[in-house]
């Protein structure tokens, strides 16, 4: 009898577990797919104050292209800004840094108050063994995940280096959980004529970009959710 | 009439790469010799962090060669150049500065897409594009007046874009 009613109350409580997860997944997966719906669509309220900015520069090419792009935009709008650059990249955030001190120099604001510059661990360097890249990743998984805490941007301008897939990841997260909503703006390289590069797929196919812009027209016929920009260069 | 020969530079530049490929292949005599008939002067070579060192020359009757590794700006060595060959990453250094560029692609880099670049502009008749092993065929062949001169890009249809999307009012 006893074992009856235990063999009865165990299987009870089961179903109750699993139809409580099936309950939570579901809902998670619900808002997951508002999130996405949102994010594709520009933002209803007109905009009335500057919005914080995150912008992620990646060596060489992807700097110039990103300091060409924040020449032409509202530095009032976006702003404050912040700077990320991956920790062995030297160059990086002296350009912006030289950007920045030119417009304070220009408009007498102080560069502390609109612009900080970090640095983030990669997740793995070239020619770095998969073994240790698991580690290494991780860590930088969580100085993402601390930078993203302290920031919360409310705009995230990046243009391809791997720096910004961990973030635009973190992003959406918090955008799921209501911690911030992020409008994450993508550039594709003009480097990038016929494909997409690595992080540049990643963000279109799991729909993570509010908007990704291309520069080239044949990339825009193979990824029609992306917007044809022309060139930047 | 007589007097000095024009001084015609040729400047190879790698920026902060390692391109060993393109150094060797234009230290060589018969890749010269082309460049000397086609009235060049000076050959300048940035090699960057590459190992392979050039040789150097000097003499009426062989193109100057000299070489250094870096250098702060390559802005003013571009600018007094009659020609450029260089690694991809300066191909709008160089087009914005209106030179005419040979580009050679790195083909030991992984994931070359530096390549669909370089020939899409060399399609537009911006460059040419070569590889170190085609780029001796590449200057015999090269006809710089057939360059089209390359129009600058503009960013302000993308802050356009990001405005209107963040509901900021348009300019």
């Amino acid at each position: 009898m006893e074992n009856g009613n235990g063999c009865c109350f165990s299987s009870v409580s089961s179903i109750a577990t699993l139809s409580s997860v099936a309950v939570v997944v579901i809902l998670i997966l619900i808002r997951v797919l508002h999130v996405i719906y949102c994010s594709g669509r520009p933002l209803s309220k007109r905009a009335s104050k500057p919005v914080s900015t995150l912008i992620i520069l990646g060596s060489g090419g992807h700097t110039a292209e990103m300091l060409n792009l924040l020449a032409v935009l509202q530095k009032d709008r976006f702003n404050p800004r912040y700077y990320i650059a991956a920790a062995t990249d030297n160059m990086s955030l002296q350009k912006a840094m030289m950007l920045e001190n030119s417009l304070a120099s220009e408009s007498g604001i102080k560069v502390a108050d609109t612009a900080q510059f970090m640095k983030i661990y990669r997740s793995r360097e070239v020619g770095q063994s998969y073994i240790t890249s698991v580690w290494t990743t991780l860590i930088a998984t969580v100085h993402a995940l601390w930078l993203m805490i302290k920031i919360r941007p409310e705009v995230i301008l990046c243009n391809g280096p791997g720096t910004c897939i961990p973030l635009c990841v973190i992003a959406f997260i918090f955008k799921v959980l209501g911690i911030r909503w992020s409008s994450i703006f993508y550039v594709e390289s003009i480097a990038r004529v016929r494909r997409l590069s690595l992080s540049g797929l990643l963000l279109y196919k799991l729909w993570m970009a509010d908007q990704l812009f291309v520069q080239w027209p044949q990339l825009q016929q193979q990824y029609p959710r992306a917007t044809y920009v022309g060139r930047l260069m | 009439m007589g007097g000095e020969k024009t001084k015609r530079v040729i400047f190879v530049t790698v920026g902060t790469t390692c391109f060993d490929a393109l150094v060797k292949a234009v230290d060589s005599e018969t890749l010269q010799k082309e460049l000397l008939a086609k009235g060049y002067t000076h050959l300048l070579i940035q090699m960057g962090r590459g190992s392979y060192l050039p040789t150097k020359s000097e003499g009426d009757c062989n193109l100057v060669v000299d070489y250094f590794t870096f250098s702060s700006s390559i802005a003013d060595h571009i600018k007094s150049a009659s020609l450029i060959i260089s690694h991809a990453g300066s191909i709008f250094e160089t087009l914005k500065l209106g030179k005419p560029l040979i580009v050679v692609v790195n083909e030991d880099l992984m994931d070359n897409h530096q390549s669909e670049l370089g020939e899409k502009l060399a399609n537009r008749k911006h460059l040419y594009c070569a590889s170190p092993q085609t780029l001796h065929q590449t200057i015999v062949d090269m006809d710089l007046n057939a360059l089209v001169p390359y129009s600058p890009g503009d960013a302000t249809p993308v802050a356009k874009h990001i405005n209107r999307f963040l509901g900021f009012p348009d300019d």
